[in-house]
């Protein structure tokens, strides 16, 4: 089939979802909704797939399919087609979007069922797919941006799902106004490659930027990266901005999964994957990004140990892995950055689905401090959030070890990485290991510790179908990627077919001869403090459980800081929110109501002040407008007159 | 005391400050009174002011132009007369009086 019809039928499908349940959207049938829901989502699915099989028969340079429908914004030198392009990086994130939002549409059919407005949750849901899809496949910034605000749109009504509990409705805000703040970082990005390279169309600028760049001052480009980059961490929760996505956890449980952490907060990874051919000429703007990345993944994961809400953990893991992809970007290792995207989308999502099956049969009841003993309750769901939990504390053979070690030992190697970085990469291992660990000891393992009136049940099948798929995809979804060193032990040498995929469309950075016993070496670091990790948590909250309490305490104000997050939200809140909210207050006390409105009010007076004297003129008497005819003539006549 | 000669001399400036005396009167009549009927009969005193120059002009000149645009003048008079005159009954019968403020009805 031609690929323009089905990069269509990919958009469109969502959308007539959208329209279907946004136009009924009072009806209370979950199943009808969320049938047409995942329908779409389901035929969006087909699509990716029929495209990427289109994709891969072409030979490796001449791999994208790009229709431009028409031209969208044409203003002297600027030129927007509106067009849409699928080639090695949109094709895995087209099949990851649709593939896993099918899964978690299916999911929602039963998570939803008991909901008073289904159709609005599938109508916005649709709306989401549709907005990330135009955001990967879009073929320049422009289209980008208009999917990227469209996502930032859905996930504020998702977020904000349940409306009447006002600390939802604010989380929802607050995800939307942080993600403003960096939105407008992405706007000035565009302006300065706009402005400095005369196009916005990704194929133009990532062929021109290469070109131009020995010849030209590459300071436009570092400050353009570094701007975009500002809109990567709203997006997708780095430091400064990463303060929304803990609690876009109000939103429902299958939201989280989709957008907070399966596709929209790797928008960012992937606007920098997308234009890491030229990156990798703005090597001051990678060392901001690795460092800001590498910090954010260590924040994070202190913080996500001390947190007690299953959804907050998970939020901050997502945050930390998030910090993992950054780092990657920022040390050259585009590939692997791509690669832990698609990995995390699987275990990540399987985690936070599998969390949501807990929260049904735990009616609604988020702490973990209130489970603990689940998994003779709940055997799918523990058996499956197993899987995910050994990929996402990188054990082999599961997807996350393969990109997480790519990432650590690229960080390592790679001319842009360091060894500090390597280090700040390790330890967060060693904490996802160890907050992984006490989530799945607090949640499913150990003595219940809920009371005798809930009753625990497994989920029905729309639920558990996606997490057996997602677990099985969280172990055999890295074998994609065996680096290496690894595939030259293993039976039938597999190659990195995931890099070979990538290789025309990213970045690369210049390497040193690879080091093969340092990367085993370090292979085995990464692992051992991983199981390090787990055990040690193991044998906190299992064996001994009292110890936690005993190491807090001894921790005293350390553990008081992490816990409550680092003070972040109240430093904002004490230095940015409240003195510019102040200074508004000053300004419209003093300066707006002092000057502008009395200016604006002597203007008005003026006028009508002015008007009620030359009103008199006007007073309707027809002797009077005689009157001033008959001095009108006496006037022209004295001036003919005098003139001669 | 003026001799004869100066008094029967009458000429043109002499027709010319009597047809703006009586175009005068007509006009404050117009602008100041607020009964029709007088109005109009200031109107009629402008008319006939101003057929008074076109003789005197005519006169002077020698030419018959003039005479002709009095004829003119009168005929539309008289019509104007008859409008007006027709009004001022019109209002008479409504109002039983005829004060030019019934017809002050245009302010904006």
């Amino acid at each position: 089939m031609n690929h323009a019809i089905l990069i269509l039928t990919l958009l469109i499908a969502p959308l007539l979802g959208f329209a279907f349940n946004g136009l009924r959207f009072r009806s209370h049938n979950a199943y009808l909704a969320g049938s047409v829901a995942t329908a779409a989502s389901f035929i969006s699915f087909l699509c990716s797939l029929a495209l990427f099989f289109q994709l891969k028969d072409l030979p490796p340079e001449a791999r994208h399919l790009t229709s431009r429908f028409f031209d969208w914004i044409v203003v002297g030198d600027l030129r927007v087609p509106f067009g849409f392009t699928v080639d090695q990086i949109s094709a895995i994130m087209i099949l990851i979007i649709t593939g896993v939002g099918s899964l978690i549409h299916l999911f929602s059919i039963g998570y939803m069922s008991h909901d008073e407005r289904p159709s609005k949750y599938f109508a916005y849901l649709n709306l989401f797919l549709f907005n990330m899809l135009v955001l990967v496949l879009g073929d320049n910034l422009l289209i980008t941006f208009v999917g990227w605000e469209g996502v930032g749109l859905c996930s504020y009504l998702l977020i904000g799902f349940w409306f009447s509990d006002p600390a939802k409705a604010a989380a929802g805000m607050k995800a939307f106004v942080t993600n403003r703040i960096g939105d407008a970082g992405f706007l000035i990005g565009m302006f300065i490659l706009f402005f400095t390279y005369g196009t916005l169309t990704y194929s133009d600028l990532l062929q021109l930027i290469p070109q131009v760049v020995e010849s030209t001052w590459t300071g436009p480009l570092t400050l353009a990266f570094l701007f975009l980059f500002i809109g990567a961490t709203g997006k997708s929760a780095q430091i400064p901005l990463y303060v929304w996505l803990p609690d876009a956890m109000a939103g429902p449980t299958p939201v989280s999964a989709l957008i907070h952490a399966a596709t929209m907060v790797t928008a960012g990874v992937y606007l920098f994957v997308r234009l890491s051919p030229a990156l990798i000429f703005a090597p001051h703007a990678m060392e901001v990004i690795a460092w800001t990345g590498a910090a954010t993944a260590l924040v994070a994961a202190t913080i996500g140990i001390t947190q007690w809400d299953i959804k907050k953990i998970l939020a901050y893991s997502t945050v930390s892995q998030l910090g993992y992809m950054f780092l990657a970007v920022g040390v050259g290792a585009f590939g692997a950055a791509q690669f832990h995207l698609m990995t995390h989308a699987f275990f990540k999502a399987l985690m936070f689905l599998g969390s949501g099956s807990v929260i049904h049969a735990m009616h609604e009841e988020q702490d973990v401090r209130k489970m603990g003993g689940l998994r003779k309750y709940l055997p799918i769901t523990h058996f499956t959030f197993v899987l995910g939990w050994l990929a996402i504390i990188g054990i082999p053979p599961f997807a996350g070890f393969f990109s997480k070690d790519e990432i650590l030992w690229q960080a390592f190697s790679s001319p842009h990485g360091s060894k500090a970085l390597w280090f700040v990469g390790a330890l967060t291992a060693a904490c996802t290991a160890f907050y992984m660990t006490r989530l799945m000891a607090l949640t499913f393992w150990g003595k219940s510790r809920f009371g005798k009136d809930v009753h625990p049940h497994e989920s029905p099948p729309s639920m558990t179908i996606p997490l057996m798929v997602l677990g099985l995809l969280s172990v055999i979804g890295g074998w994609v990627g065996i680096p290496h060193v690894l595939g030259a032990v293993l039976p039938g040498h597999p190659s990195n077919l995931f890099e070979g995929w990538l290789k025309p469309v990213i970045g690369h950075v210049a390497h040193h001869e690879p080091n093969v016993i340092m990367e085993w070496a370090l292979m085995g670091v990464s692992v051992s403090l991983a199981g390090l990790g787990a055990w040690f948590a193991y044998h906190n909250y299992l064996v001994q459980p009292n110890l936690p309490k005993a190491v807090a305490a001894k921790l005293g104000p350390v553990y008081r800081a992490v816990a409550n997050k680092y003070y972040v939200d109240e430093f904002y809140d004490r230095f940015l929110i409240n003195p510019l909210i102040a200074t508004s207050k000053a300004i419209w006390l003093y300066i707006d109501v002092n000057v502008i409105d009395k200016v604006t009010y002597f203007a008005g007076d003026l006028v009508s002040g002015l008007a009620s004297f030359a009103k008199t003129v006007q007073n309707g008497k027809t002797q009077s407008y005689a009157l001033y005819m008959a001095l009108g003539v006496a006037i022209i006549m004295t001036f003919v007159m005098w003139r001669g | 005391m003026p001799s004869t000669e100066t008094i029967l001399n009458v000429g043109l400036t002499h027709y010319l400050a009597l047809s703006a005396v009586i175009f005068s009167f007509g006009m404050i009549a117009v602008l100041m009174r607020k009964n029709v009927i007088v109005m109009l009969m200031g109107v009629e005193l402008m008319l006939n002011a101003v057929n008074l120059s076109f003789i005197a002009f005519a006169k002077e000149s020698g030419n018959l132009s003039g005479h002709i645009m009095v004829f003119f003048v009168m005929t539309i008079a008289a019509a104007e007369a008859g409008v007006g005159l027709a009004l001022a009954v019109a209002i008479y019968k409504k109002f039983h009086e005829v004060n030019i403020r019934f017809f002050e009805h245009l302010r904006g």
